[in-house]
């Protein structure tokens, strides 16, 4: 298989126009002709579907939730890039772009950053015209914040709930659609296999959550944004329910998956506490704009923060990285965290943190101004925690945040397998090895408004109109075997919860293919999470039966894909012999405990092919080529 | 944290819970008994406890809605001790800790109750009909592309930020829980304030208030008598104020209106 990015000639800032101008088009008068599948209901399937229904395709959206507003989109805090450069601070779109490629560690593809950079101008003009209410100035114009791994202030806000306002800006497009007959929305619904004719994705397998229906879908293209697959670690900030099915489902299908390693692990989260946690709460970046991070110098120093003199504190990021202080990238912060609590000078009674402090700031800009700015997360932190964090500083860990890797996609958003698509966090397009601050929110929205409209037009119109039926074989066999697979789940009967694999299964993710990964460990977690997954299907306990609403049921299919999930990521992070962004091997680095890359061997995109449960894949390279931006140690001191 | 408040004891608590197999069958209380809780789970890992005991009994778990646990998805529900989201105001049902809680207690935990809500299994309720509330107006029609620069509407910030106060409804529905009436006015109002507010939503001002509240009635939610449950037990703090708005809205819309 030779992977062909697509990615057109010409000078970057002219490769999204030329293409735009060359892909060819539907006539408006066929589009009503082709159905087009979106899983997911977020940023990125909420807009790409609104979008698609304007230009006339008949869409039909699924969602596991009860509604497209509760996918996890919802839930991100700081904030949106954009280069508008509306603070005339010196930003533009080769600025983002830049910025960008570098937090990545030279790990994406140029050309689709760039891209993203073009787009991101137009994703805020969009949201403002739908009656996002972003923050504003007292003179009525847009407000910015800086946000790590950049030196300008881009960053589009809604007090902390940015994501909340952007999805129902998109969930009140798709609204819209839904009440113009455009779009069929099918909620409570799960994807559970995608179906191929004649080698291409034509639709897909669901089962209905209150009711056990299994039913086929057909349609001529078949986009998949489920979001990302932190859940695999058990304890992450992603939803209880976010999950890989419908993404792992195409890859055994044929979908290669690209760079499955790169992990993102939030700096700023509030600490476990104990063993019935079920997730981890992000506080938002943005509170590095004003808190600062510290912990004891010396260690097991266990006196409470407020009897620690300022001379015996250390401020590592401020020490170790002038420039960006406390807004380095997140994987460079999260390190450094784990570093500091490695050395013994964590706080807390776990000793696993590390404080996040506001005392400065309110002494500066007053209580009521950073009220203003967080009172939200603050809020949030002390439902959560019982403690004040405007009286004491809040303690925070790194956790499992978001996942740069995803299925593997061309320029136009097309995985390997003809008519699937893959958006926003589901794909790997965009971030590389480490993703930076409010640049989901733009990637969903820019793929979904932005970029499928065009793309997916170039693929229909060399397709036929005709339709396929859901009688066809292929969609009784994938029907069949779902079919399968469940009445198997629950024909076990065995001795652990479903809950009890997930954990056993998380730890092992976390303490060998975390936040600092070795050949030795890495290899260790590959023979315990084959043992896992086997003792799965053989040992799991579920109750009840396919036809009801069974919660239990809902997670054990995904769980069974988290521990086939799990040892691929493995396998890519101990193929991946260099350091980079948020994949960090400690045989790699440099002697200030950065990461150090090996471009001359690993300049490439790891593109994973499927080839059975107890196989090895097979790995396919994409080289990336770097013509506009030098590779470098990434530097923020 | 664990540990943080050495005070802190484990708490044994007794829960009346409300079964229901499905959305035909008839429910009751269910008395579960749990133990060793710590006051620093959340209400709802503490549901999980339970249920991971109930299914190594080979038992059916207790079917409850939630996903995020941040409090902004909306998901999560429950009627605790006869408040919608329980005792904590301003906070969600995934927010609530057990701190919050005594060693002994007992605890009442319920769906959301209201005609338009049917119940799907346990605490589970289909809340779609606030979906279709919001697909009878709940937008401004522009398509995607074809927008003036976001700078061009300058909006002055004193209304940028009681319109968004009133977007950030989550659409728990905890307003109809609350209400006696389960008139869901609170969450529709939120919605035409939100827009009606901005000059983005001035267009389609008045035919989005008729619309949706036609929709609303259709649902079968209740009238709105002014009792203001629904603000007090609002998570989020979403203002009776945006009812006031929304009945302007819908006299001026109703008296000028072409929507006949």
């Amino acid at each position: 298989m030779i992977l062909d990015s697509k990615i057109p000639d010409g000078p970057l800032a002219e490769k999204w126009e030329k293409h735009k101008f060359n892909v060819k088009l539907v006539n408006p008068a066929n589009k009503r002709k082709y159905d087009i599948i979106i899983v997911g209901s977020g940023l990125a399937g909420a807009s790409a579907a609104a979008t698609l229904a304007e230009l006339g395709y008949n869409v039909k959206v699924f969602s596991f939730h009860d509604s497209a507003r509760r996918a996890h989109s919802i839930a991100a805090q700081g904030g949106i890039n954009a280069a508008k450069n509306y603070q005339n601070d010196g930003d533009s779109v080769h600025r983002l772009f830049y910025d960008t490629i570098k937090g990545g560690d030279y790990r994406a593809r140029e050309a689709n950053v760039y891209r993203l950079a073009q787009v991101s101008v137009n994703i805020i003009d969009q949201c403002v015209a739908q009656g996002v209410p972003f923050a504003r100035e007292y003179g009525g114009l847009l407000a910015n914040r800086s946000f790590g791994g950049a030196q300008v202030s881009r960053t589009f806000y809604a007090r902390g709930q940015t994501g909340q306002q952007l999805l129902l800006g998109a969930y009140s497009a798709l609204n819209r659609q839904i009440a113009y007959g455009k779009v069929k929305m099918y909620p409570r619904t799960e994807m559970l296999d995608l179906v191929l004719v004649d080698g291409k994705a034509r639709g897909i397998v669901t089962r209905n959550l209150i009711t056990g229906h299994i039913e086929s879908h057909s349609a001529h293209a078949v986009i998949l944004a489920t979001g990302g697959y932190g859940n695999v670690f058990y304890l992450s900030t992603n939803a209880m329910g976010s999950n890989t099915t419908a993404i792992w489902r195409a890859h055994k299908k044929g979908a290669l998956f690209g760079n499955p390693c790169f992990t993102q692990i939030h700096p700023t989260c509030i600490p476990v506490s104990g063993d019935y946690q079920s997730k981890l709460t992000l506080m938002s970046e943005s509170l590095r704009n004003d808190g600062r991070v510290w912990v004891p110098k010396a260690k097991g120093d266990k006196r409470p923060p407020q009897n620690i003199p300022e001379d015996e504190r250390d401020y590592f990021l401020e020490r170790k990285y002038p420039a960006f202080g406390n807004l380095v990238p997140r994987d460079v912060a999260s390190r450094n965290a784990k570093q500091a609590c490695d050395e013994g000078r964590g706080v807390g009674s776990t000793g696993l943190a590390v404080y996040l402090d506001f005392a400065d700031a309110i002494k500066r800009d007053g209580l009521d101004k950073v009220s203003q700015k967080y009172g939200n997360l603050f809020d949030m932190y002390a439902k959560i925690t019982g403690e004040n964090p405007y009286e004491s500083p809040m303690r925070i860990y790194p956790a499992v945040h978001y996942t740069m890797g995803g299925l593997w996609v061309d320029y136009n958003l097309m995985t390997s397998i003809p008519g699937l698509y893959a958006a926003g966090e589901a794909n790997f397009s965009d971030h590389g090895a480490n993703r930076l601050g409010a640049s989901a929110l733009m990637q969903g929205l820019a793929d979904g408004y932005f970029v499928l409209p065009y793309t997916i037009g170039d693929y229909l119109a060399n397709m036929p109109a005709a339709k396929v039926s859901v009688d066809h074989p292929a969609f009784k066999e994938a029907e069949g075997a779902v079919r399968a697979d469940i009445q198997k789940l629950l024909s076990i009967n065995g001795t652990k919860t479903v809950d009890d694999f997930h954990k056993e299964l998380g730890h092992l993710m976390w303490d060998y293919c975390g936040m600092a990964r070795n050949a030795e460990g890495l290899t260790y977690a590959k023979g315990k999470i084959r043992e896992l997954r086997e003792e799965y299907w053989k040992n799991v306990k579920l109750v009840g039966v396919n036809e009801e609403f069974n919660q239990t049921l809902e997670k054990a299919g995904r769980v069974a894909d988290f521990l086939e999930l799990g040892e691929l990521m493995v396998t890519d992070a101990l193929n991946r012999n260099e350091s980079c962004g948020g994949h960090f091997r400690e045989e790699y680095q440099t002697p200030e405990n950065e990461a150090l890359r090996d471009d001359e061997n690993y300049t490439y995109v790891a593109a994973w092919e499927y080839t059975g449960s107890n196989s090895e894949p097979i790995l396919h390279k994409e080289e990336l080529q770097f013509e506009n931006v030098k590779l470098t140690q990434r530097s923020y001191k | 944290m664990a540990g943080n408040n050495p005070n802190s004891k484990p708490m044994n608590l007794t829960l009346k819970v409300w079964r229901q197999k499905n959305t035909n069958a008839s429910g009751q209380l269910v008395t579960y008994n749990v133990k060793d809780i710590s006051p620093e789970m959340s209400f709802l890992e503490m549901m999980d406890v339970l249920n991971e005991d109930l299914l190594r009994q080979g038992q059916d778990p207790i079917a409850f809605d939630h996903d995020c646990r941040e409090g902004i998805c909306g998901m999560c529900s429950l009627y605790i001790n006869g408040r919608a989201h329980g005792p904590e105001s301003g906070t969600t049902t995934c927010q609530l800790h057990m701190r919050k809680f005594s060693d002994g207690d007992t605890i009442v935990i319920e769906p959301w109750r209201a005609n338009a809500f049917p119940i799907h299994k346990d605490l589970s309720v289909d809340r779609s009909a606030l979906d279709r509330i919001q697909q009878a107006g709940g937008y401004v029609s522009v398509n995607t592309g074809g927008v003036p620069d976001a700078n061009e509407i300058p909006i002055p910030k004193s209304i940028a930020d009681k319109a968004f106060d009133a977007a950030t409804c989550i659409q728990c529905g905890a307003c109809v829980a609350a209400c006696k009436n389960a008139s869901a006015m609170l969450f529709l109002s939120a919605k035409v304030s939100q827009l009606a507010l901005l000059p983005q939503g001035q267009v389609e001002r008045k035919t989005r208030v008729e619309n949706m509240l036609a929709q609303h009635d259709e649902e079968g939610f209740g009238s709105c008598t002014n009792i203001g449950s629904c603000a007090a037990e609002c998570p989020v703090g979403i203002s009776l104020e945006n009812i006031a708005i929304l009945n302007r809205e819908y006299i001026v819309a109703k008296a000028t209106s072409e929507n006949v």
